[in-house]
């Protein structure tokens, strides 16, 4: 085996050592799994840092097995999934830090950060899948994986929205399974291929095809959160913030969006997918999503509850902008992907330190809190405005790819989408933002706990002041070469020329 | 060499059985171990001497059919003549550490244990229909025995109904190889499927078939003739347990496969296929709901096992009128139910006999707050549950992938609905559990600590059943013929 | 009708009653007739058919002793274990609700070698 056929194999066993070693940790043994958790993230990092590298000069890193007569499994690096697996590479480094801070005095710490590896082992190969049995392996591991995360507090409430969470993902992981089933009984087994295979297509297979594309739609829809099939996320809000920081950030709502990005055009193809008029029925439901979601958040009172519904609306800019078949319109698709990473896990981390420090919940708590917490409420503003759009921020650069695509392609009403959707957005934050500035405290924090003489625990404030920072530098130094959205251009390039 | 391990395979057990039945528990589980520790050894060098020789047929003392007693391994043969050196061995360890010694009828619990393998490498092996029988008598009278162990009323209860239903069985197989002897004056598999052709569309032989797969379904308890399996294997002491859910009722299942598949191509219906497909089709709902209604632990993995069976018949329509390709799939993707189902639920009960033993209490309710105390145990539940459910990784998902693909290349999609729907139900019931050890606020703070080797041992288990999906292709390339028509010789 | 025919029905007649018997009946130890009733059946069937080719064939023969003894075991079996339920719960049947058909011998819980 040749270096290049052993680091995306390294890259996934990272994780999976890790996980294996922390279960096997007395659940006293704190600075040890803390530092095994750091040194794996760490690892991590480095590997998919060198595979970057090494995609960018053209190299190839391929990992496969026949597994069972037929099927492959393939673990393959390529621009596309190194998009995703730096992201959750960097991200998890950060979420593992806020985590540490965040379970302090918890009991039951071996389980969840043995729980967490796993669950960041299963990203990492959702990235890296090299065809769509491959993807639904690390899929469905990434249901088991995030299950006992949910319910990791043990309360019935807990237990409900885990309960919720299985019959929604595990019904999904086996329309999804129903499909690649199909799929490979009409054509075999097929990798990822940029421009994808179904450009010359027989117009028998049409038919079947299609039904297998909704299938597949619906089956990655359940974690991705299209509507109707969002149901499980905002009850998943029970869970610790770092599982929600998680969970909406990198990994499940983005696998399910990866998934979808994937199957449109690396199995169809954007052109076979647009002959069969897949895509207009795709931007169709994930439009309708965008604005469903941000109208609910409208009356979320529980500041978690508004950020999963704004997830809700914010992931289908990622699948509306691929339905959206023209080159800029893709790629402000794709680099959402990253973007609404960054700048909702800056938001989901902010809420965790107002709750951690504060006590705080609801969003009528939060009068004043700027004083009290002055860089978690910075942090906060940044990604607030990042997702509302505002210039220069790294929501801006995805709004107004998205929106310039849409009218080189003749979408107009995708640019309304995108406006009316900003003016929700603006119209659910803001609020927020006043509070947190402008109100003076009207009563006393609900559970206030003190870390000395900054506002809250280093391990809880640098994580989010980290994100806020790249979300600026992201969104000012889009056009530069290493920036998310070149390495978008350089995907799109290959997706759409073929 | 091969014909001194086959013959081995069958009399170091039986030679084993006296021995044990000399001594008390002690020595006989000392004895045992070090015969567990043989027979692997012995499975694992006919295992190597097929892989590199091929199929063979073996007539003992030279004696040839149908008076002589023929032996034949092929690729299958000997995986299960394996699966049952691992799982058999397993059970076997974990028995002597969690029986207790201080009651000595315990000490029966090794020479049935032998007769139980030595039945069942009798069937693995074995070329001929009456010598099928005779094996299947020696499973199913230690199974008895071992059900009975427990030695309270309702173990008693629940033996006599599993040996009446068990002798039901075999009276029907039994008149179904005379109507066969009947017609073919002959008894070896090989030889009747030769002459089959000749005698094809005789109602007899028709009813002959149906009646021996009737006796062969009573014993591997398909819809609705399973009323007997829950109370025997959810009474049980969980290493009996463990054997019966994961060999026993296979090796009635093996027999009625090797039948339908030699047979059934020239005897068999469109109609008998499909119906034993459905009874199977129901019996994985209506055993997956059970499952989800019961409270106590036992129980729930044992109606488990009756949904877990059904998904076995599914062989029936898939290898009946279809393609070679499909057929191959289909036998494929049995195989690979059996192996991992054995080793998954054989991993299940022995973890759930550790968590009643710590808990100290049968029912799922109880579970509460055990994670803490338990992880290793909950852990072999919850990675065999996986299995069962049939998710990726686990040798269960590869099961389901080759069904799923059998029953799209043939065309009966209805099967899908089966397959999927079993998987979702089956999770509802492992997840139950999952979520009882989740709650927190629980008082119970008192837990006992087994042993850490009893607990090694389903976790053994259900790791192989996990890593079973991920050496799926070198394992099935090992079966080189499944099922083969008359071995190598 | 030739002998091996004869056999063979009263064979299958055997079966049928005591098919019927095992189906009916609810004493255990009645049962157990039973099943030794359809064991006959089978036998006879088996050895009628072996007639039918004029001179005596030994396989069928070798067969039907060979399942003797395993009947044997099996009732054996049955038998011990239907005394032992019965000394245990007092009970002929498996039917739960019925009543103990021979009362004062139900003491579960007070011998030296119970159940634990």
């Amino acid at each position: 085996m040749t270096a290049n056929t052993q680091i995306p194999l390294f890259a996934l066993l990272t994780s999976l050592l890790a996980s294996v070693i922390i279960f096997a940790l007395p659940e006293k043994g704190h600075r040890l799994r803390t530092s095994v958790n750091l040194a794996a993230a760490g690892l991590k990092l480095i590997l998919v840092g060198v595979m970057v590298w090494g995609i960018f000069h053209g190299q190839s890193f391929e990992f496969a097995f026949t597994m069972l007569p037929g099927v492959q499994f393939v673990l393959r690096a390529d621009a596309l999934s190194m998009l995703f697996a730096g992201l959750s590479a960097v991200l998890w480094l950060l979420t593992t830090i806020y985590a540490v801070g965040y379970l302090e005095d918890s009991p039951n710490r071996s389980r969840f950060f043995g729980f967490f590896s796993l669950c960041v082992a299963s990203t990492m190969g959702i990235a890296l899948a090299g065809n769509l049995f491959t993807f639904f392996l690390f899929y469905e591991m990434l249901t088991l994986s995030t299950y006992p995360l949910v319910v990791h507090r043990g309360t019935r409430q807990a237990l409900k929205a885990g309960r919720n969470y299985i019959i929604y993902t595990l019904t999904g992981g086996a329309v999804l399974l129903l499909a690649i089933a199909w799929l490979h009984g009409l054509v075999g087994d097929l990798p990822f291929r940029p421009g994808g295979h179904f450009s010359g297509l027989e117009p028998e297979l049409q038919g079947p095809l299609t039904l297998v594309f909704v299938l597949l739609i619906a089956g990655l829809g359940v974690k991705a959160a299209l509507v109707p099939l969002h149901g499980w996320l905002p009850q998943a809000m029970v869970a610790p913030a770092p599982v929600s920081a998680l969970l909406h950030a990198v990994a499940v709502v983005k696998a399910g969006a990866f998934g979808i990005v994937r199957v449109v055009c690396e199995i169809y193809g954007l052109e076979a997918a647009s002959q069969m008029g897949l895509l207009s029925g795709l931007a169709l439901v994930s439009a309708i999503t965008i604005i469903y979601g941000s109208t609910r958040a409208l009356y979320q009172l529980d500041l978690k509850r508004r950020l999963a519904f704004s997830t809700i609306s914010q992931v289908s800019y990622i699948i509306l902008g691929v339905s959206l078949f023209g080159p800029v319109g893709v790629a402000g698709g794709l680099v959402h992907l990253v973007h609404q990473g960054i700048m909702k896990i800056t938001l989901f981390f902010c809420a965790g330190n107002y709750a951690e420090t504060l006590g705080v919940h609801r969003i009528d708590e939060l009068d004043g809190a700027g004083r009290r917490m002055p860089g978690t409420s910075v942090a906060f503003t940044l990604g607030a405005f990042g997702m509302i759009g505002a210039p220069p921020l790294a929501g801006f650069v995805t709004k107004w790819t998205m929106g310039t695509g849409a009218l080189a392609v003749g979408m107009d009403w995708v640019v309304v989408v995108l406006v009316v959707s900003s003016l929700l957005n603006a119209a659910y934050f803001l609020p927020i933002l006043h509070r947190i500035w402008f109100a003076g405290q009207q009563q006393a924090w609900p559970h206030e706990r003190r870390w000395g003489r900054l506002e809250t625990s280093a391990w809880l404030l640098w994580p989010p002041l980290i994100t806020a920072v790249a979300l600026i530098v992201i969104g000012l130094l889009a056009s530069m070469p290493f920036s998310p959205l070149s390495w978008v251009n350089l995907i799109v390039e290959q997706e759409v020329m073929q | 060499m091969i014909l001194g391990l086959m013959a081995g395979l069958l009399f170091t057990p039986l030679a084993w059985a006296v021995l044990t039945l000399l001594s008390g528990f002690e020595r006989s589980r000392l004895i045992s171990w070090l015969g567990i520790l043989i027979q692997s050894l012995v499975s694992f060098a006919l295992w190597a001497a097929v892989a590199s020789e091929g199929g063979f047929h073996y007539q003992l003392g030279g004696w040839p059919a149908p008076l002589g007693i023929e032996l034949r391994v092929d690729g299958l043969a000997v995986t299960f003549v394996m699966l049952t050196a691992v799982v058999g061995g397993a059970c076997g360890w974990h028995a002597g550490i969690y029986l207790d010694p201080k009651k000595n009828w315990h000490r029966y619990f090794w020479p049935l244990f032998w007769f139980l393998w030595a039945g069942l490498n009798g069937v693995w092996l074995g070329a001929d229909l009456f010598n099928l029988y005779v094996a299947l008598e020696l499973i199913s009278l230690s199974a008895v025995g071992l059900v009975a162990l427990g030695g309270q009323a309702d173990a008693l209860r629940a033996a006599i109904r599993y040996l009446m239903a068990a002798l039901l069985g075999s009276l029907a197989y039994l008149l179904g190889v005379a109507l066969i002897y009947g017609q073919f004056g002959s008894l070896s598999m090989g030889g009747i499927s030769e002459l089959l052709p000749a005698g094809s569309g005789q109602a007899g032989l028709i009813f002959a078939l149906v009646l021996m797969i009737a006796g062969l379904a009573l014993k591997t308890a398909l819809f609705p003739l399973h009323g007997w399996l829950p109370p025997a294997h959810g009474i049980a002491k969980s290493p009996v347990s463990a054997l019966l859910s994961a060999l026993v009722v296979k090796a009635s299942f093996y027999i009625a496969a090797r039948l339908w598949l030699e047979f059934g191509e020239h005897l068999g219906s469109y109609g008998l296929a499909q119906l034993v497909g459905a009874l199977g089709g129901v019996g994985v709902l209506w055993g997956s709901w059970l499952a989800f209604r019961q409270t106590r632990l036992k129980q729930v993995v044992a109606y488990s096992s009756v949904a877990q069976i059904g998904y076995l018949f599914l062989l029936f329509p898939l290898s009946w009128g279809v393609s070679e390709a499909v057929s191959l799939q289909a036998q494929q993707g049995m195989t690979l139910q059996v192996i991992s189902h054995a080793l998954a639920k054989a991993a299940m009960f022995l973890a759930a006999g550790n968590l009643i033993m710590s808990v100290g209490s049968n029912r799922v309710d109880a579970l509460a707050g055990v994670s803490r105390f338990l992880p290793f145990s909950l852990f072999s539940f919850g990675l065999a549950g996986v299995s069962l459910m049939g998710l990726p990784p686990t040798g269960g998902f590869a099961a389901k992938w080759l069904l799923l693909q059998a029953s799209l290349g043939s065309g009966q999609w209805w099967w899908l609905i089966v397959l999927l729907g079993g998987g979702l139900l089956s999770a509802a019931y492992v997840f139950r559990v999952y979520r009882a050890s989740f709650i927190e606020n629980s008082d119970t703070d008192l837990f006992f600590h087994p042993s850490r080797s009893l607990e090694v041992i389903p976790m053994i288990l259900a790791l192989l059943s996990l890593g079973l999906g991920l050496v799926a292709e070198p394992v099935l390339s090992v079966m080189a013929l499944p099922f083969s028509k008359g071995g190598g010789g | 009708m030739s002998a091996s025919l004869l056999y063979a029905l009263a064979g299958v007649a055997l079966c049928g009653i005591g098919l019927f018997g095992f189906i009916t009946l609810a004493h255990l130890l009645r049962k157990l007739l039973a099943f030794n009733l359809i064991g006959s059946g089978v036998f006879l069937v088996l050895v009628g058919l072996a007639q039918r080719h004029g001179e005596p064939d030994p396989v069928p023969q070798a067969l039907v002793l060979t399942g003797i003894v395993v009947a044997i075991a099996a009732t054996a079996l049955a038998v011990v274990l239907i005394r032992r339920y019965f000394h245990l719960s007092g009970h002929t049947t498996l039917r739960a609700e019925t009543p103990e058909r021979v009362p004062g011998r139900l003491k579960p819980q007070t011998r030296g070698d119970n159940p634990e």
